[in-house]
């Protein structure tokens, strides 16, 4: 699976898949994320029956378990509808390591089709409803962090950046080195914890660099990560996923 | 050992995986000069990698040279006598030049330790130029040997600039190089130099610590230094 | 698992060495932006990378083929080839010829390959003088160290350490930390060897099997003496270093050097086609090829990780790796470190025996994204992943299922149960909420560097209830 070239038009109805990060330790996100769908007038469907998308099996070499788990995904997705992610981690198993994981069994072609519907959240705001923002918040100077599944496997830097310029008081600045990864990698934070927290240890000291008064991120993984270490060190730099963060800047009232 | 040959050849055989040939080769779109171009960029790519070029006119080039010998304090100069400079060389050389001329015909062999311990520099032909890289291109003859752009500290190149093509794939296929292979070839870029020590470059290690190269124009309307 | 620890003792030992730490995120810096500033147009790049990447995996479909037409053109021009399957027959082959020329020096151009192969211990314990002569290699040969890196060997160590090093091996020679002192003294050093050495030995970057030409990239010159100056040169190589034609060596010549250190070129492009012909007055009298196979023709038979073979040993891969460029090379504890080390020593060696280098990385693709030859370096990660913890047997790859581990398995059995039940996932998550007050406030190694998690008083399916989005 490769990157878009092209976009849909808006579709009617959409499904959310929301990610198990989110469910457990971020689900304003996505709530934000449905929320900013719905109030373009599209419908948003969350099938109750998802669960996770398989990818901490999928990355730790138990790929029949991670399959049996993406089996069931699919299964709860079964309408030609648009399937939108608010992870570029997860958006980029099920866009690009499901054909990889079903490659070989009888469910492959139904694994292409699935993931030719997904899109990650930044991607589906910009590309295909063309949402417009306005901001209602104060003035706010916001470090954005990508991550490295939103960068590379999704392409989407540049709608998560697009996306926050559209908000006129908040001024976005970006870290120094800021392609280079975090060091959460799932299992690596546990498996290699020392090399993985020389990377947030240097992450973290990049982004207090900037200044910023919040971090915002794409990627729950990551922002639990960062946040983590920022909260250990006591520095004073909040973290929000930006659906979160775009919900709040553009919502006249809490819903 | 032929068991090893046959033990390999026979696993990889064996495990031959069914790849897709590649439909049609990717095109790289090559770039291209024109003659005073190609002069230009190949004298920027040298100067950038402290390689010292100078173009000049076909019958000043030999001056040109003793003057360099001589700024350069170079203490002999070994040349090719059968080479295609060497009758140029032999004549234009005067008895009063303070750097004398040194003709060897011999194997390398025969005279090794003169040629790494006592030699100043040399001077050799050569071949082609590539302008992309700034390369000159040297395929060593039997009168010319490889030894003499690599043992002396200091390589005098002599390039005509007819000689320079645009890139390194031009090159190979318009002289048709798979026809034949000579026992060396060599692309030489600059003077030798290395980023071994903190990443900080440093030039004259092993090959020529300079490399200076006399571009002879065909006409005069190249702008001369 | 023995090799779990160790490694880890490597890398933590690395991690709390400031000038480690320091030198290798300075030099990994400037070779990034010196990559990225030697390619501006970003066409040009993506054109160099789809071509090189079928260059070189056109040569891989036909490897056993090329081998052969390779071995036929170097015969009929008189370079000998030989053809070893293990690191040991490569040793042996070498030790041979040195013994018939009764050569007790050999003088080495840079070499991975023989790096592979344990040449110098294996020959020293021989009685025969193995000298380094790259700048870098020569450094580490006085330290005692293996290269951290496969294009700047000595890029752990600092200006002061090497000005050390050398006063302690030359006494007589002054003091000095000055880059072009140091070098003019390595210079002069080298110099006699070059001249006194009977045998040469270089690597081989490509091996044209259309004309029979080993192919050498450098900058330094001590290629083009180990190859020029001595009687006899060898040559050690991979199999798969093998490329077609002719015409393929122009791009990877053109992405080689930008992709390794921003070089537009390197000072000596070296191609050699025959030992000295009888007209010709220098050059080495016998020129030996030595066909190296050591665990890549197994690596061949599968047609995912076959792409592992593609590398050209740029080195870029490592230069954009944050585990690389926090842990240096040794941690690695293999021959060729990094990104693409991880995927191919593994596999050489044996699961057994590195089965840890496959997990040690976010797969961020930091580097997938500037290999040359568009080695899709975490996929194959992640199928080496797959491989150390296989239960059948039935993969290619040595030492698969080794790294598998009855309670890891079990773990990720009841987690994949659990995630393909969603009443199951949903009474945990229920719990897990309502009980969040009770999470402990330490969760061993992620807790030492970062407060815990908290988890939400409401799910996101509870959350997705309540706002009307819930769907059957």
């Amino acid at each position: 699976m490769s990157l878009r070239t092209t976009y849909p038009k808006l579709p009617g109805r959409v499904y959310f898949f929301g990610t198990c990060l989110v469910d457990m330790l971020y689900p304003e996100a996505g709530l934000a994320g449905m929320q900013l769908i719905r109030r373009e007038g599209v419908e948003v469907i969350f099938p109750r029956n998802q669960t996770c998308c398989g990818q901490p099996a999928w990355n730790s070499g138990y790929r029949d378990e991670a399959r049996k788990v993406a089996s069931a995904q699919m299964a709860c997705f079964p309408q030609d509808y648009p399937i939108v992610v608010p992870s570029g981690s997860c958006a980029g198993m099920l866009r690009h390591h499901y054909p990889e994981l079903f490659s070989g069994t009888p469910q492959h072609n139904a694994a292409l089709a699935f993931s030719e519907r997904v899109f990650e959240l930044t991607e589906f705001l910009s590309q295909v409803l063309k949402i417009e923002l306005s901001d209602l918040g104060k003035p706010v100077k916001v470090a954005l962090h990508v991550s490295c599944s939103a960068r590379r496997e999704m392409g989407v830097a540049g709608e998560h950046q697009a996306l926050l310029q559209q908000l006129k008081n908040v001024e976005l600045v970006e870290p120094g080195r800021k392609e280079e990864c975090c060091g959460f990698g799932g299992t690596f934070a546990v498996k290699h914890a020392q090399i993985s927290a020389a990377m947030v240890e240097e992450k973290a000291t990049e982004l207090v660099a900037t200044g910023a008064d919040a971090l915002v991120s794409g990627d729950c993984g990551c922002l639990m990560n960062i946040t983590g270490h920022l909260d250990y060190r006591k520095e004073n730099l909040p973290g929000d996923h930006i659906a979160s963060f775009l919900w709040e800047r553009t919502n006249a009232t809490d819903s | 050992m032929s068991d090893a040959r046959s033990n390999i050849l026979g696993r990889l055989r064996a495990g031959k995986p069914d790849l897709p040939a590649a439909a049609t080769p990717t095109q790289i779109p090559l770039a291209s000069w024109d003659t005073q171009g190609r002069v230009e960029q190949f004298r920027n790519k040298m100067e950038s990698v402290r390689a010292e070029v100078h173009v000049t006119p076909r019958d000043s080039w030999l001056d040109l040279l003793r003057r360099l010998v001589a700024e350069k304090q170079i203490s002999n100069l070994l040349y090719a006598p059968d080479g295609p400079l060497g009758d140029a060389l032999s004549q234009a050389w005067k008895s009063q030049d303070q750097s004398p001329l040194i003709a060897r015909t011999a194997a390398v062999d025969e005279w090794k330790e003169e040629l790494f311990f006592n030699v100043g520099g040399a001077v050799t032909s050569t071949r082609w130029g590539i302008a992309e890289t700034g390369t000159l291109v040297l395929w060593p003859t039997p009168e010319e040997p490889r030894s003499f752009s690599l043992v002396p500290p200091v390589h005098f190149a002599i390039l005509q600039a007819r000689d320079i093509h645009d890139t390194f794939a031009d090159l190979v296929e318009q002289e048709s190089w798979h026809r034949g292979m000579p026992t060396n070839a060599l692309l030489i870029s600059g003077p030798s130099k290395t980023a071994d020590i903190e990443q900080t470059l440093a030039y004259g290690v092993h090959g020529p610590i300079e490399l200076i190269i006399i571009v002879i124009a065909e006409n005069n309307a190249f702008p001369v230094t | 698992m023995q090799q779990t620890v160790e490694f880890h003792a490597r890398a933590d030992k690395a991690l709390h060495n400031p000038q480690i730490r320091s030198n290798f995120r300075y030099a990994m810096d400037g070779l990034m932006y010196k990559r990225k500033i030697s390619f501006p147009d970003l066409d040009e790049l993506n054109l160099l990378r789809l071509r090189s990447a079928e260059i070189r995996a056109n040569s891989l479909s036909n490897l056993p083929e090329l081998l052969e037409q390779l071995e036929a053109r170097c015969n009929e021009n008189g370079i000998q080839v030989h053809w070893a399957e293990t690191a040991e027959e490569a040793n042996g082959i070498v030790l041979g010829i040195m013994n018939r020329h009764n050569a007790k020096l050999l003088i080495k151009g840079k070499s991975m390959v023989s790096e592979e192969m344990e040449l110098n211990h294996y020959l020293e314990q021989q009685g025969i003088e193995c000298l380094e002569s790259d700048l870098g290699e020569y450094i580490l040969q006085l330290a005692g160290e293996p290269p951290s890196h496969i294009v700047a060997p000595a890029i752990h160590k600092s200006r002061q350490q090497i000005a050390q090093l050398f006063k302690e091996k030359f006494p007589d020679i002054p003091y000095t930390d000055d880059v072009d002192t140091l070098t003019r003294n390595a210079r002069d050093i080298l110099r006699r060897k070059f001249y006194e050495a009977p045998v040469g030995l270089s690597g081989v970057n490509f091996a044209v099997a259309e004309t029979g030409t080993i192919c050498l990239i450098e900058n330094e010159g001590n290629g083009r003496m180990c190859t020029t100056a001595p009687a006899v040169h060898i040559a050690v190589t991979g199999i798969e270093k093998v490329v077609e034609k002719l015409s393929d060596i122009p791009p990877l010549l053109s992405i080689l050097p930008r992709s390794a250190t921003g070089q537009h070129i390197t000072t000596y492009f070296n191609m050699i086609t025959s030992p000295r012909k009888p007209d010709e007055k220098d050059g080495p009298e016998e020129v030996h090829l030595v066909l190296l196979d050591n665990g890549r023709s197994r690596i061949y038979q599968d047609e995912e990780l076959i792409a592992t073979l593609r590398c050209i040993r740029c080195g870029a891969c490592m230069n954009h790796c944050p585990i690389y460029t926090r842990i240096g090379g040794h941690a690695y504890g293999t021959t060729i470190p990094g990104p693409i080390g991880s995927i191919l020593e593994p596999q050489k060696a044996g699961l057994d025996q590195h089965g840890d280098l496959p997990t040690a990385s976010t797969l961020c693709g930091a580097c997938a994204e500037v290999c040359p030859v568009r080695i899709p370096i975490p996929n194959l990660l992640n199928r080496l992943r797959f491989e150390r913890v296989r239960q059948d047997q039935t993969g290619v790859t040595r030492g698969q299922g080794s790294q598998r581990n009855p309670w890891e398995a079990r773990i990720w059995k009841g987690w994949s149960w659990m995630h393909a039940n969603p009443a199951i996932y949903r009474l945990g998550i229920s719990l897990a909420t309502s009980l969040r007050g009770l999470l402990p406030k330490r969760l061993g190694a992620w807790t030492s560097v970062r407060s815990a998690p908290r988890l939400a008083a409401k799910s996101l399916h509870t959350l997705a209830r309540e706002k009307g989005f819930d769907h059957e």
